[in-house]
């Protein structure tokens, strides 16, 4: 247990005027700031160094980076000392789109990049109006006439051809859009006065999150249809999808009702002292109010929702990360699997780590208006 | 819903219920009659759809012959069993990864929260980028990660040794072990005994202290109780500790502890993901110590370790509880993602169990009454843990 290191400058230190290089004093202060600091900076440096050195000399130094269409030949000789990113460039169609047409593979790819303008309207707060709503319902109509076509000249393609990033990006942002309002129902159910309302949610909310998704997505894979009438039978995607929009209401329901615990009363009573019926009570008073307190914890909900669609690989459902296990079963390329994980794992770190940013700079105290 | 209409004046009562009682009454009969509706309907369909499949429902098929190898299990097993059996054994698999990987998350994550901290500017940036880094990457990603890497590994006989006696290989770890039996058991559990004495004891001398404000030191009991007890009881009846050391005979190894490689990658995958959330929640939970406790602390001219025992960690852990609770239990359901590498955790054995005998709705059931009750253990332990740590308020 070291020292802290936000510990506010003594003002005696700030007056006394500063010696010597800046970039030495910086050394000094940080790194060399003790005898057993500077050990173990020492040692951190020389460990660095060699995990540093190996890697460059397995990832860029001895790496083959490119090949003629299906020979893995040369990674085969460098297996051991050279990473294979030439599976990247052999695989990236498929590990992206998967079996979706390949002469169409643009449709998916514009999905794509749709998904990530609506997420980056979605984080601007001058745009957190009742608009936003419409956007997102415009925006995923046309994600589904791009996906499945059959409308304006695009041929149809049917869900099962459809894989890779774009499934895991409608996994999220479905589970996500439709989760949403099931979670400030379930969350407004959890406060209710009524008992029976109320035991309800509780019983949804505790159950969902006690157990595992891998159970829910087991029991939506082969429960399902055990309990739809013969004949009739629906989407494995689709229901993978119904199954973790009732995972996310159940943990998005939480973090809402820690936002409705954070409304003060007073603004209960003045809603009721307006005359405001329950609903325009809570849609136009407290949720608003509630949902702002929450944004940060709301922001790691989805971060973890994101990568729990992963899963789906379980039940056998074309995701990113389905399609990557799936590209590596190529006996020619079998051996080169840890370079496709790294190239998975890289696009979903991507799409994290900016939402974690995000979920930051909200943190980050706004300066009183 | 303006100010300018007044509400009509209340109405006579009708069954002694008020309007707004009524339409409570009305909303909640709405909405469990719809939630009955469902579920009357989807049990319906699958009563017919059992019967149309002819699959008889109920417990009884855990009676019958199990016929599933499970390869790693500490719970003697073979195929012949029951399924009752294989179940029992895949919880007990579950419960060894669970309880394991909790303490060693535990600690991985208390180290690394504790450099993100750290004066080292080096030391916190790399805590920082191992933190960033597990925590945006699916698990399931890390784990077929790290069980690729773990079939990569060498073969028994060339086997890497970091250690005198331990051996990686793609066999999996293998550890020096000292086998336990019955005697090593005995003296085992005199130690428990003995930390329950002392734990008995020390609450004692803190009455104590309490009342005369006199500091009363406990550790002469700990090594009498703890250390002193177990050994005389070892000596006394005659137990030996002897290490076994592994060694390789012909294409696998002897002796010595072996974790698969199936069991190593989950543990490995659920530690380290588990940790990097633990670090922020310890993080946090330090820096939310007002600055001026550790001044006074140090004003009081405390000793460092006393200080951080007496007053930075009992207010720290007020904070770190709570959220460490549910990394606990996410770390439970995260082992049920043993499914996808092979290890027989309860969710595969169940899974197994369901292509079998096509038992889904026993199978899932069973599935999740034991998910329930871990995590409902887990919750009402850390439950208790947290009022014992809770501020008393006046």
């Amino acid at each position: 247990m070291t020292a802290i290191t936000d510990i506010p400058e003594a003002p005696r230190a700030a007056r006394r005027p500063q010696m010597g290089n800046p970039v030495l004093r910086w050394l000094r202060k940080n790194l060399f700031s003790s005898i057993p600091n500077s050990i173990l900076t020492v040692v951190l440096l020389a460990l660095l160094a060699k995990g540093m050195f190996s890697f460059v000399q397995w990832g860029i130094a001895n790496a083959v980076w490119l090949t003629s269409a299906n020979d893995s030949s040369a990674c085969r000789a460098a297996r051991g000392v050279g990473a294979c990113w030439a599976i990247i460039p052999e695989k990236y169609r498929f590990i992206l789109f998967g079996t979706y047409p390949f002469d169409e593979q643009w449709r998916p790819a514009l999905s794509v990049v749709l998904f990530i303008a609506l997420y980056y309207l979605s984080t601007r707060r001058a745009l957190w109006r009742r608009e936003l709503v419409y956007l997102w319902i415009g925006a995923l109509a046309l994600i589904s006439v791009l996906m499945w076509g059959g409308v304006f000249g695009l041929s149809f393609v049917s869900q099962d051809r459809w894989g890779g990033l774009p499934v895991t990006l409608i996994l999220a942002t479905f589970g996500l859009a439709f989760g949403f309002p099931l979670g400030i129902l379930v969350a407004l159910g959890r406060r209710s006065k009524l008992p029976a309302i109320r035991s309800l949610s509780v019983l949804y909310v505790e159950l969902i999150r006690g157990v595992p998704l891998v159970s829910l997505l087991f029991m939506a894979s082969v429960m399902f249809p055990l309990f739809m009438p013969a004949g009739f039978n629906i989407d494995k995607l689709l229901r993978a999808q119904i199954a973790i929009i009732l995972f996310a209401g159940a943990y998005l329901a939480e973090v809402i009702r820690g936002g409705l615990q954070a409304v003060p009363r007073g603004q209960y009573e003045a809603a009721d002292a307006l005359g405001l019926s329950y609903w325009r009570k809570h849609r136009l008073i407290v949720l608003p109010q509630a949902i702002r307190h929450v944004i940060p914890p709301l922001v790691n909900t989805f971060i973890a929702f994101f990568k729990d669609t992963s899963l789906v690989l379980i039940i056998g459902i074309f995701d990113l990360l389905t399609t990557a296990k799936t590209a590596i079963i190529d006996p020619a390329w079998q051996q080169f699997s840890v370079e496709v994980y790294i190239f998975v794992a890289a696009i979903y770190f991507v799409f994290c780590f900016a939402m974690s940013r995000y979920s930051r700079s909200l943190e980050a105290p706004t300066t009183p208006k | 819903m303006t100010a300018d209409h007044p509400r009509p004046p209340p109405r006579r009562r009708f069954f002694a219920l008020g309007r707004n009682e009524l339409k409570g009454l009305f909303w909640q009969v709405l909405v469990v009659g719809i939630a009955v509706g469902v579920i009357a309907f989807l049990w319906s369909n699958t009563v017919t759809n059992l019967s149309a499949r002819r699959i008889t429902t109920g417990f009884a098929f855990l009676g019958r012959e199990a016929g599933m190898p499970i390869a790693d299990s500490l719970l003697a097993y073979n195929p012949r069993d029951t399924y009752l059996w294989a179940f029992v054994v895949g919880i007990a698999n579950t419960l060894r990864v669970a309880v394991i990987g909790i303490v060693l998350a535990t600690i991985l994550g208390t180290l690394i929260g504790i450099s993100r901290l750290s004066a080292n500017w080096l030391l916190s940036r790399l805590a920082a980028v191992y933190v960033e880094t597990l925590r945006d990457i699916p698990l399931l990603l890390q784990l077929l990660f790290w069980y690729v890497l773990m079939q990569a590994l060498p073969a028994a006989r060339a086997a890497w040794r970091p250690v005198e006696g331990v051996f990686l290989s793609n066999r999996g770890l293998i550890l020096p072990a000292i086998p336990i039996g019955s005697p090593q058991l005995w003296v085992l559990g005199t130690a428990v005994l003995g930390l329950v004495l002392f734990y008995l004891i020390r609450r004692w001398l803190i009455a104590q202290q309490m009342r005369d404000g006199k500091p009363r030191p406990a550790w002469p009991f700990a090594v009498g109780l703890v250390l002193a007890l177990p050994t005389a009881v070892s000596v006394a009846l005659g137990v030996s500790w002897t290490i076994e050391w592994p060694q390789l005979r012909g294409f696998n190894f002897v002796g010595g502890l072996t974790l698969a490689p199936e069991y190593f990658a989950l543990l490995i995958a659920l530690v380290t993901y588990t940790s990097a959330f633990i670090a922020e929640i310890v993080r946090s939970g330090i820096q939310s110590v007002p600055r001026g406790q550790w001044d006074a602390a140090n004003a009081l001219g405390l000793r460092r370790s006393f200080m951080l025992r007496q007053i930075i960690l009992p207010q720290a852990l007020r904070v770190i509880v709570p959220p460490m609770t549910s990394q606990y239990l996410n770390l439970t359901k995260n082992s049920s993602l043993a499914v996808a590498i092979g290890y027989q955790d309860v969710v595969s054995v169940a899974n197994t169990t369901l292509n079998q005998t096509g038992q889904a709705i026993e199978a899932i059931a069973l599935i999740m009454a034991v998910f329930l009750t871990i995590s409902l253990s887990i919750s009402f332990f850390m439950n208790w843990y947290n009022a014992r740590i809770a501020l008393v308020e006046r």
